[in-house]
């Protein structure tokens, strides 16, 4: 703060204090000339007003804010003046992260004359968390899955964090994935689980399919090949024209419809041929799916939750799948 | 009789005049040295002014109200960081005009929201909140998937926001402003965002906040 500002804040917060103390002597003076207790001479509507003096609780207690004021500001202090304490609510000021993390470490430092309430909260937070977290950190994801303890800790997480998309039962709805079948775009090991959630995934994307296809009778014919897949009924002309072109969708989905997983490439392309449908499973949303393209995202969590929790989390999820 | 108070208490326009001076005070103290200070006057690093998209998402987010649910201002409390991530910082809010910090969250706050979830998500959730989250009391937006930008105003709008920030920009090595927008930017505004619908705009500006401070 600079030295104009500094001498702003402190004349009116110091002048205003004094005033108040001037103020509250000036009208506990008696200048009046009238007996206490008995008529000013102004009565209105038969109410009179005598001249009373302030009521002397009152006048204590306002002097008594005036004297509180000043050791307030002694220890919080005032302008560019930390105070006795040093306290602060949060680094403000801070360029970036890293500078962010750098004044935490210098506050909390053996010695530090500034008390940011912040950093404080957090220290004692992690000082009581850090140890369960690392704890987890050290066992394997399979082994949590187990542990009854870290999955009501992953079941948390995943609620505050997860649920929006996958939904609270990880049931997951139409776009976003069910995560408690064994069914997987990117893989259900452990290991993939968690760079899954770590990295976030973004799948190669489906494009609009409809101009390469021939149009719409181009989609209704690939949509009857596709459904013919899953070992549903379908016009066998349609799915038959629709076999001859689903070379195209081959280079993600296999050439067999099994998916981009079960050709070894994270690509996200589902597997066609089972009865799980990301986006729908109907015929209308089949062809929609063609016409329009797909691209399912999964953002990333690493900086938002940090490896522990992620840990944590990938071993509920990874639980949801497993049988009990 | 000598009854000092009597003048003020018989004066109105001289009452007026103590009572604007007593409650100026505060204000005097608190607020006004608030847009001189350094913290408030420099873009923190990562700072980037939104895109033209953006900007037309940010001008649907106020018409549509959703700061009056959503608030933008991540409070220095752990229960805070620990849902939203850090928290916010004046250096954020330089560029702002005007500032969308809400003060009541209905919804959750929105200061970091951007990466958090995907386009498709908030497509979805914006057209029917209850399809992903089934407990939310949000209101529909489906609308705004029918409406379609023209991007006659969009230029104008950049050009605004380089002449309320010309003071406060980033520096270049040889401490010149850089504003805002360059020339290039204003030229191509309109095409950035015509034939755009205003989802898509508000779905720009909603994954653009937050980032600079992450």
């Amino acid at each position: 703060m600079s030295s104009f500002w500094n001498i702003w804040v402190w004349t009116l917060t110091l002048g205003t204090l004094v005033g108040c103390f001037l103020l509250l002597r000036w009208c506990l003076k008696d200048y009046t000339g009238v007996k206490e207790g008995e008529s000013m001479g102004h009565s209105f509507d038969g109410i009179e007003e005598l001249n009373n003096p302030l009521p002397r609780w009152w006048s204590t207690f306002f002097l008594l804010t005036i004297i509180w004021a000043f050791g307030y500001l002694a220890l919080y202090g005032l302008g560019g003046w930390p105070g006795l304490l040093g306290w602060k609510s949060s680094n403000q000021g801070i360029m970036n992260i890293a500078e962010s993390k750098a004044k935490t470490a210098e506050h909390l430092k053996e010695g530090s004359n500034v008390l940011v309430q912040y950093d404080r909260e957090v220290r004692d937070a992690d000082a009581k968390y850090a140890p369960i977290f690392d704890a987890y950190a050290a066992r394997s994801i399979e082994d949590l899955a187990t542990d009854e303890g870290a999955l009501k800790v992953g079941q948390r997480l995943f609620l505050h964090n997860c649920s929006q998309c996958h939904g609270s039962d990880a049931r997951g709805t139409t776009g976003f994935p069910n995560l408690t079948d064994k069914d997987w775009l990117y893989g259900g090991s452990p290991e993939t689980i968690k760079e899954t959630i770590l990295n976030g995934r973004k799948a190669v994307g489906m494009m609009a399919w409809a101009p390469a296809i021939g149009g719409e009778q181009g989609v209704k014919e690939v949509a009857a090949y596709v459904i013919s897949l899953s070992g549903r009924s379908v016009s066998p002309e349609l799915a038959e024209a629709g076999k001859a072109k689903f070379g195209l969708c081959a280079g993600c989905h296999g050439q067999d419809g099994k998916g981009s997983l079960a050709m070894g490439t994270p690509m996200g392309a589902p597997n066609l041929t089972d009865h799980i449908w990301l986006y729908g499973g109907s015929q209308k949303a089949i062809e929609e799916s063609i016409r329009n393209g797909r691209a399912g995202v999964m953002p990333p969590w690493k900086d938002i939750l940090g490896e522990e929790k992620v840990h944590v989390i990938s071993a509920y999820v990874y639980s949801l799948s497993q049988e009990k | 009789m000598n009854n000092k108070h009597e003048k003020i208490e018989t004066n109105v326009g001289l009452f007026v005049i103590f009572t604007i001076m007593a409650i100026s005070i505060g204000g005097l103290v608190e607020i006004t040295p608030l847009f001189f200070q350094k913290e408030t006057q420099t873009p923190i690093d990562n700072l980037k002014p939104y895109t033209a998209l953006q900007m037309e998402g940010r001008d649907i987010y106020i018409r549509e109200g959703c700061h009056v649910c959503h608030s933008q201002m991540i409070r220095p409390f752990r229960a805070e960081t620990e849902r939203y991530g850090h928290y916010s910082v004046a250096g954020e809010q330089v560029w702002e005009h005007p500032f969308l910090w809400g003060s009541k969250r209905t919804g959750p706050d929105l200061a970091r929201v951007g990466g958090r979830y995907s386009d498709d998500w908030h497509r979805v959730h914006l057209i029917d909140p209850r399809a992903v989250v089934p407990e939310s009391n949000m209101p529909s937006f489906k609308w705004l998937e029918e409406n379609t930008l023209d991007g006659e105003l969009t230029e104008k709008k950049l050009s605004t926001f380089n002449f309320l920030t010309r003071n406060r920009s980033h520096k270049d090595e040889n401490g010149k402003a850089i504003p805002l927008y360059s020339a290039e930017d204003l030229a191509g505004a309109k095409e950035a965002v015509k034939g755009k619908s205003e989802m898509d705009a508000l779905i720009a500006y909603l994954q653009s906040l937050g980032h600079a401070l992450k």
